[in-house]
Order: C-alpha cells, then structure tokens, then sequence
C-alpha cells in the first residue's frame, strides 16, 4: 500500500506541480494517475521512489515513509517502467533485464536466469536476448522495458505512460497482456497516463488530477464513469460515459434466441430455405463459430466469405453489456452475436432485449 | 606595440595575402561539395565512400600536404596554389559531409510538396533544397574558414608569405613581438571569418529568424 | 616521385642517430605523451560537465577560441617564453608538448562532454530509477554510451597532434618533420616528400589504430543500425578535427 498524505511539490521558480495530493494506491491493486499535462500526475509518481523529492507531507510504503530510506536501495525495490523503455542501448537485452538483480548482488547465472524467464514470460523470443535495444521494434523495446522492471520481483511497480509511445494497435495488445500479467503477479502498480481510455482499461482505481497537482476524484473506472465528481471531471472524461460505463456493468444474464445459421459453403437454395423470409442469415463455419451475415435473395451460387457482410461484432455471453449492445447495434440485422467460450454460436439478442437488461440491472448510475 | 605602429603596412599587406589565401579555398571548396554532397544525398550507397575518402584527406597533416602538393599539379615548392589546393581539399573534405547531411535533414514533406507542385529535380534543388540546407552548410562552413586561417600560416615554414611569416621572423630573431601581433591578426581574421558567414548565412535565411529560433 | 624511391631506397637513410625509423619512433612518442596528458585532463573534466551539466560554456568557448589560435605562433610563443627557463635538452621539448597538450584538450574535452550530454536522458533517467547511484549512473551506463563520441574526440586529438608534431620540428626538436624543414633548408626535395608521405602514412595509421580499438571497446549496440536511417546533422557533435598542423 502506498500512502500519499497531503503531497506538495513546489519547484523553485514558483510553480506548484503537485499541491496537497492524498491518496492511497491499495496492495495488489492498479491505481492509475490521470489528468492533463501540468496536472502533476508524472511528478506525483515521481516522488514514490524519491526521483523527485517532495517539498512537504510525505510518501509511505507499506506504513514505511520513504523519506526515512536510503534513495537508491528504495528504488531497487520497485520496479520502474517509463514512456520510451529507456533500455541501456549498449548493453543486451539479457543485460537490460538483469541489471536491478545484478545490482541487488545476485550472481550472474542467477540474474541472467531471471532475466531469460522473464523475457519468455513477455512473450518475446529467447532468441533476442542477444540482441541490442536498437535491434527491437518498439513494442518490443517496451516489452523489455516491463521485463526488467519486473527482474527483482519487486512488490511495487512505478509505470509513467509506458504504452504511450507505440502505435494504437501494439499498445491494446501490450495492455491485454499487462492486464494478464497482473492477474498473475498482484503487484501494487501506480500508473500514469494522460488517456482516460486507458486509465479505463487498466485501472482498479482512477485518479483524476488537475492542474496544479490536486485530487478532481478518486474513484473506480465505473464509479468514475457514473458518477464524475464536477464539470472538470465529466470534461476529462469525454463523451459516451453512460455507453462506456455498461463495460464494468456486471455481466447480466440475457434472454438468447436461437438464430437460423447456414454452413459457409452451402447452395443459395439452401440458405434461403433456412432464412425462412427474413432479410439477413447469420453464416457460420464447420466448427460452429459465426462468420457474419448473408442477404439470401442476393445470393447466387454458393455461400462464399466474399458474400459476407462482416460489419457486426461478436459479444460473449457473461461478457459486459456494452459488448452485448454493441453486438445487436453493429449487426445488419440487428440481432447480437453472442458466442460462447469456445467461440461457437450461443444466440443472438436484440439492442431493446439488452436495455432491458440495463433497466433491470443499471450500470451502477446515480 | 611600437614594433606593430612601424610595421603596419607590412602587416596588413600579409594580413590581405592570408585572407586571400584563406578565402579562395573556402569559396573553391563550397563549389565542389555542393554536387558532391548532392551526389552523397541522393545516392545513398554513395555516402559512405565519399564520406571515407574525404575523411582520408582530412587525416594528411598540412605541412605534408603542401610540400606534397608539387608532385600532384606541377607547380613550384614555393607556389602559392600549392597552399590554395591543399587547402581546397580539406574544404571539401569537411563540407561534403556537411553538405550531405544538411540536404538530408530538409523535411521529406517539403519535398514531395515541392515534387507535387511540379517542380523539376533541378530546380528543386536550386529553389528548395539548398536554400533549407543553408543553416548547416554555414556551420560547417565556419569551421572550415577557422581553421582555414590557422591553417595558412603553417605556409610561412615552406616560404610562402602571409601572417605566418611574422611567425617565422620573429623566431629566428628570438623577438616576441611580430608573434604576437601574428596571432592577434590571425585570431582577428578568423573571428571576422566567422562573423562574415554567419551574417551572411542569416541573410540568405531571414524565414529563421522570423521564427525566432536564435 | 623518383626522388622519394630514391630516398626511401637508400638503406643509410632508415637507421642510424638521425634516420627514418629514430624519426618515427620520436614522432608516436611525442604523439603517446601529449595525448596521455590532455586525456588525463580533458576527459574527466568533460565527463565531469557532460555528468554535471555544469560549464557547458566553458566548453564551447575553449573549442572555439583554441581552434582559432595560429598553432605555429603558439608554438614559437611558448618556445621563446618556457625556452629560456628549462634546462638543456627540454628547452624546446617542453614547450612543444605543452602547445600539442593545448591542442589536444578541445576535441577530447567535446567528445568527453558531447558523449556524455547525449546519452538518452531517458536511459539516465531509467539508471536513477532502477536504484544505480550516480557514481554507477556515470560507470555503467553514461560513459559506455559516451565511448563512440569520446573515440571520436581521441581520433581528432590523434590526428591534430601528429600533424602538429611535424610543425614542432620548427623549433628544433625530433620526430619526421625534421625531414620537412631540414630538406627545406638544404632544397633536398627528395628528403620533404619523404618525410611527407610517411607523416601522412602513419597519421592514417594511428587513426586505424584508434579505429581498431573503438571498435574492440564500444558496445555493438551503439553502433548505427544497418536499416536505412535519415541521419540527422547534430550541432553538439564534435566537429571534424580542426588541423592546424
């Protein structure tokens, strides 16, 4: 647990970047810090492991405070991923990884033991431990970045917009996989982030900082989405909140109807025959999942992935409604796909079908 | 000082003979390292031999190179070109980089803007290119000019006058007073050098300043 | 071009009190000793405002100034002032060391510097992070990443120093520019390109040399990628070595 108790940081020309921030970063938990730029969120982090020393209150770790440490043997102790990885480019990845261990003393089959286990562990190839930074593409780079963090197995981690500097599609993909690391590992993570998405995502708890480093509100991502605490709040966190909060909305139960399915590959007559009148048949493969929707008067010939409309996505079922919504709103015929786990065809849902279930359960509103 | 009041029109007249000296090079090696450094540009697999090979020059020692300078283009040891050749190598050995680099770091939008808008490669280079590189190649330039200046006066060893002959004369003579004024001149050559390209640099690009940068 | 075979071909040229071989080995020792003293004084001093931040200025404005100073008059300067003052044998040594150490100390001091100030702040910053103390930041990360700016500073320094090494035999000391300025004083032609040649011969020699060693000493990860990569001019690179030699 880390415990912030009314936190100032005054830099010497004057400007205040963080003014009395309280707060408390439960254990195992992910507490992000989010604002925008100037609102102290990077400073605040900062000063858990002394890079930045507090003008007044103080930091505790686990009761300790921080202040009472000896700086470098603090640091060692928590692990510290920034934006760009910041791996030392002359030496390996091996070596990046194992530098806190080999700090710490261990021996160097030990560390580079670690190191290897850890590397695997990121999903990255044994075979770039060899490698040098420059060598890697930038997920990659951040990979390691979180690899090496993690080395000494510290119980804290300090993580300041780690997924920042890498493209939209590498960044979802390093969250899921830091959402499942964390699932393992429980660390107590403090995260700073200028996106309120992914604050949303990866959060346990929000904190929504303002300019001039104080507390706007502290709260879960659905709380947070619910129920913004003020004007500056609701602005941060942009439209669609009440759309956005149904994904922490707990997964209802919903009524599923069996949907009329044809094999990819079947004759035109065939498809008509199980559309049964209906303008739109859901199409799905030999193992059962759904491949998208087919318009059967159109069709001629057989089946083909080239006659599918693949616009709709595919909700889960136990998943959140949000995706159930999203599922019957994107599909042509505006029934919901809802798989199972295995990815076959469970049913399908209609948008009302889903806002009823919102009425009957709410998303946890006001 | 007395020294310097009676010898003044001696001293300007090498003073002018070493600003010739260390001017024409400048000017002959900026004429060479533009298409050279062009050529680098826009052949990459270019860059590195030239880049090598000028590098190569720079490692000749110039008191070697002057006296060498005779078996290459047939002059006299006393020849003054020999000092305006070599140094036009070593001009052109450290803008050719520059050049190169200069070219290189003209941002790729401005020209496929340029490309968009019709403009042939030629001119694209006269018009957009080089104007942009301007800044860099100026830095560079500066530094040649410096060390152009300092450079000319090791000529006075091999007998071709100009300041560095203040040097020499006032060794044999075990008198400070010539060396010192030598060194004053030449560092006051240089500084002028220096000024001259830089305002000259800032005239050609007058859109850096309107920004405020420096 | 005949009179340098002819000059190179005589064998009582090479050996002897006064011949090619006594006249390289001078030349790498006055090279060896000048660059040991402006390393041992320009480096950490470099890493030390490049670690620091601090007297950047300082910096700049002894590059640029010593750059623009004449080195022959330097030279003649110091002899006719250190001169009167040593003994014997390092009335003349003495003061052209000292003149190569002044020369030498700029491009080492930028490399030092430069090499250290543009280490990744983010890797610096990593360093702290990860719990290094700043004696470890600078020992283990700092100057490893500085060694191919700080190689580059020793090559400038090398080259610099070879090359005014020749000057000094103006003043009367060893090393192959006797060959330059006692051929010019008797107009053996023959004698100038020699010494020459071989000046120009062992500069490229010693800066393949310090190649060499960089080579063994930087860590491939610093090297630049192979893939094709815009390279961009950077004002705080230590300019190409400034001959004055």
């Amino acid at each position: 647990m880390i415990t912030f108790t009314d936190v100032t940081k005054v830099y010497p020309d004057g400007t205040i970047a963080v003014g009395g921030l309280s707060l408390t970063a439960p254990t195992g938990r992910i507490t992000v810090l989010v604002g925008p730029s100037g609102c102290g969120k990077t400073t605040s982090l900062r000063m858990i492991n002394r890079m930045i020393e507090p003008t007044s209150g103080s930091i505790a770790i686990d009761g300790r405070d921080t202040a009472t440490l000896n700086a470098t043997e603090l640091r060692r102790g928590i692990g510290y991923v920034i934006q760009s990885g910041g791996l030392f480019p002359h030496r390996t990845i091996l070596d990046n990884i194992a530098t806190v261990p080999l700090l710490l003393g261990w021996d160097k089959r030990r560390a580079r033991a670690t190191a290897l286990d850890l590397l695997e562990r990121m999903g990255l190839d044994p075979a770039l431990a060899r490698r040098y930074p420059n060598q890697l593409s930038g997920g990659q780079q951040q990979r390691v970045g979180v690899a090496r963090a993690l080395a000494a197995d510290p119980p804290v981690m300090l993580m300041d917009e780690p997924f920042s500097a890498v493209d939209p599609q590498v960044r979802d993909q390093l969250q899921d996989e830091f959402l499942r690391l964390q699932a393992e590992l429980g660390k107590t993570i403090v995260f700073v982030t200028h996106d309120i998405d992914e604050a949303v995502k990866l959060g346990d708890q929000i904190a929504v900082l303002r300019v001039g480093g104080t507390l706007a509100q502290l709260a879960s991502p659905d709380r947070l989405l619910a129920d913004p605490a003020d004007d500056f709040v609701a602005d941060f966190l942009g439209r669609d909140r009440g759309y956005r909060g149904l994904a922490f909305a707990p997964a209802p139960a919903l009524p599923l109807r069996r949907e009329p399915t044809v094999l990819l590959g079947s004759t035109a007559d065939a498809a008509r025959a199980a559309a049964a009148g209906e303008t739109w048949l859901l199409v799905v493969d030999a193992a059962g999942a759904p491949v998208g929707w087919v318009e059967p008067d159109r069709l001629a010939g057989v089946v083909t992935a080239s006659d599918l409309h693949r616009g709709g996505t595919v909700a889960r079922v136990g998943g959140s409604l949000r995706a159930a919504l999203d599922a019957a709103l994107s599909a042509p015929s505006r029934r919901g796909v809802l798989v199972d786990e295995s990815g076959r065809l469970a049913g399908t849902v209609r948008a009302h079908e889903v806002l009823e279930a919102i009425e009957r359960e709410g998303p946890g509103g006001p | 000082m007395t020294w310097f009041l009676d010898h003044v029109p001696q001293v300007w007249s090498l003073l002018v003979t070493h600003a010739v000296l260390a001017a024409l090079p400048l000017l002959l090696g900026l004429l060479v390292a533009v298409p050279l450094g062009w050529l680098a540009r826009r052949y990459p697999r270019l860059y590195p031999p030239v880049v090598a090979v000028t590098g190569l020059l720079y490692t000749i020692p110039s008191l070697a190179l002057f006296i060498l300078m005779p078996l290459v283009i047939g002059t006299g040891i006393l020849d003054p070109r020999n000092v305006v050749v070599a140094l036009t190598l070593y001009t052109v050995a450290l803008l050719v980089r520059t050049v190169a680099d200069g070219l290189a770091a003209v941002p790729d939008h401005v020209l496929q803007a340029a490309t968009a808008m019709g403009i042939g490669p030629l001119r694209r280079f006269l018009a957009v290119e080089l104007p942009l590189a301007v800044p860099v190649i100026a830095s560079g330039l500066r530094v040649a000019a410096v060390s152009n200046v300092s450079i000319v006066s090791v000529a006075a060893l091999i007998g071709v006058p100009q300041l560095g002959s203040l040097f020499t004369d006032g060794f044999a003579r075990a008198f400070l007073d010539p060396i010192v004024v030598g060194i004053v001149a030449s560092v006051l050559l240089a500084a002028a050098f220096d000024l001259a390209i830089l305002a000259g640099s800032r005239a050609l690009t007058p859109w850096v300043r309107a920004r405020g940068a420096r | 071009m005949n009179l340098l075979l002819e000059y190179l071909g005589d064998p009582a040229h090479w050996t002897g009190a006064d011949g090619l071989l006594r006249r390289i080995a001078e030349h790498l020792l006055y090279t060896a000793i000048t660059l040991a003293i402006a390393a041992l004084i320009a480096i950490p001093l470099g890493l030390w405002i490049g670690h620091t931040g601090r007297g950047r200025v300082v910096v700049v404005n002894i590059v640029n100034g010593v750059r623009s100073v004449p080195t022959l008059g330097l030279l003649f300067l110091a002899v006719l002032l250190l001169g009167p003052r040593l003994p014997g044998d390092i009335a003349f040594l003495a003061p052209s060391i000292f003149v190569l150490v002044v020369l030498a100390i700029p491009p080492l001091l930028a490399g030092a510097y430069a090499g250290v100030d543009e280490v990744d702040p983010q890797a610096r910053d990593a360093a702290r992070g990860m719990g290094m103390s700043p004696w470890q930041v600078l020992v283990r990360v700092e100057i490893p990443c500085a060694l191919p700016l700080l190689f580059g500073g020793l090559r400038s320094a090398a080259l610099q120093v070879v090359a005014t090494a020749t000057i000094a035999a103006a003043v009367s000391v060893g090393g192959l520019g006797r060959l330059l300025i006692d051929g010019q004083a008797v107009r053996d032609y023959g004698q100038m390109a020699t010494g020459a040649v071989i000046v120009g011969v062992l500069a490229l020699l010693v800066d393949a040399l310090l190649a060499l060693v960089q080579g063994l000493v930087v860590s491939p990860g610093l090297k630049p990628v192979p893939a094709l990569r815009t390279r961009r001019p950077n004002a705080q690179h230590p300019e190409p070595a400034p001959q004055a030699g």
